[in-house]
């Protein structure tokens, strides 16, 4: 073969290799943003539910996307202080919704209520006494969740679904909310 | 069956290319058309002509670039999901970023932009309804890409300035 055409070839060969690795990242891309991805989770605001450690869950954006994110799921979703900041919690109430909680867990009983705004949802840690959520920086718009958690990988001990309930409920902050519910 | 291999080789190749255009709207830009006159001047000027089709609005390039840092400035015309209802876009341009004093409007409160919030305003003078109907302070997660040039109409192929329309409403 003369030279021109072995240097065809060799062109047409890395052309070919390399669109191949363009569609597998556009692939991946598309998987991660539409369908399914990782997240690492960390921190104390969502104990018991998740531990202090780091633990890899599986997140799925279908539900997010298509507005059928609800009360009870654990979402991530972009912080509204930080939008390089991703943070996790569980939505408690949704648009139009009444909440009812209490302002200062560690200090005093007191209670507020406010009602959800359209488009927005009101998202809280498991773990009242260590979160930075809704009670702080109020509602988020719907826009800012990113995918619905449900499925945890790692660690291996704990592999298995993530419920829409927390787990327990704590008997304190159930007395008050009874109370203040009545009342 | 060469008819059925040749359906096969179409869709594959146009599945390839919504995978990767897919992609590249995501990450690097897209074309929208800017509906509604909320940013006259700046995107859909009145014109004679009564009807505002979708082949007389303005088309714009978005850059979705600006995305991995959230590094936006005062003057940048931005797109984002409109806080009452996540379904909606919306093109407005950044008068405010956290940190910003604003004076309320028809009142006379000043409100300090909270951290991760911007101020967006519309270009239009009379649009002082749009802007303020939702609180128009927005989360920064919310955008989704900034506007850079006008592709279309082909008289009106611009690159988008950063610019403050009007003062008096921030100190």
């Amino acid at each position: 073969m003369s030279l021109f055409q072995q240097w065809a070839f060799i062109v047409k060969e890395a052309l070919d290799k390399s669109f191949l690795v363009a569609k597998f990242f556009c692939s991946v891309h598309v998987a991660n943003t539409y369908l399914c991805s990782t997240a690492l989770v960390q921190g104390p605001s969502m104990l018991p539910t998740f531990s202090l450690t780091n633990e890899l869950v599986l997140l799925e954006r279908i539900s997010t996307r298509n507005g059928k994110a609800g009360t009870g799921d654990v979402v991530i979703l972009q912080s509204p202080e930080n939008p390089r900041k991703f943070v996790t919690k569980r939505i408690i109430g949704m648009e139009g919704d009444k909440i009812t909680y209490i302002v200062d867990p560690k200090n005093s009983d007191s209670t507020e209520t406010v009602i959800v705004p359209k488009g927005h949802v009101w998202v809280q840690g498991d773990n009242i006494y260590n979160s930075y959520d809704s009670w702080n920086f109020g509602p988020v718009p719907y826009g800012l969740l990113q995918g619905k958690v449900f499925w945890r990988i790692w660690p291996t001990s704990a592999f298995g679904s993530i419920g829409r309930r927390p787990e327990t409920v704590d008997p304190a902050l159930k007395q008050v909310l009874e109370q203040a519910n009545q009342s | 069956m060469r008819s059925a291999s040749f359906i096969w080789n179409v869709c594959k190749s146009s599945f390839t290319f919504g995978l990767i255009g897919l992609t590249v709207s995501d990450r690097f830009a897209s074309v929208v058309p800017v509906r509604g006159l909320s940013m006259a001047p700046t995107f859909n000027p009145p014109n004679n002509s009564s009807s505002f089709g979708l082949f007389t609005d303005d088309h714009v390039l978005v850059e979705k670039r600006c995305l991995t840092d959230y590094k936006f400035s005062h003057g940048d015309v931005v797109v984002f999901c409109s806080p009452r209802n996540y379904k909606e876009r919306q093109i407005k341009r950044i008068t405010g970023m956290p940190g910003d004093w604003i004076s309320v409007p028809f009142s006379y409160d000043a409100v300090k932009i909270p951290e991760g919030h911007c101020w967006v305003e519309g270009d239009n003078p009379t649009d002082s309804l749009d802007s303020r109907s939702f609180g128009p302070q927005i989360p920064l997660g919310l955008i989704r890409g900034r506007v850079t040039h006008i592709l279309w109409p082909p008289q009106r192929v611009q690159k988008i300035d950063k610019k403050l329309p009007r003062s008096g409403l921030s100190f």
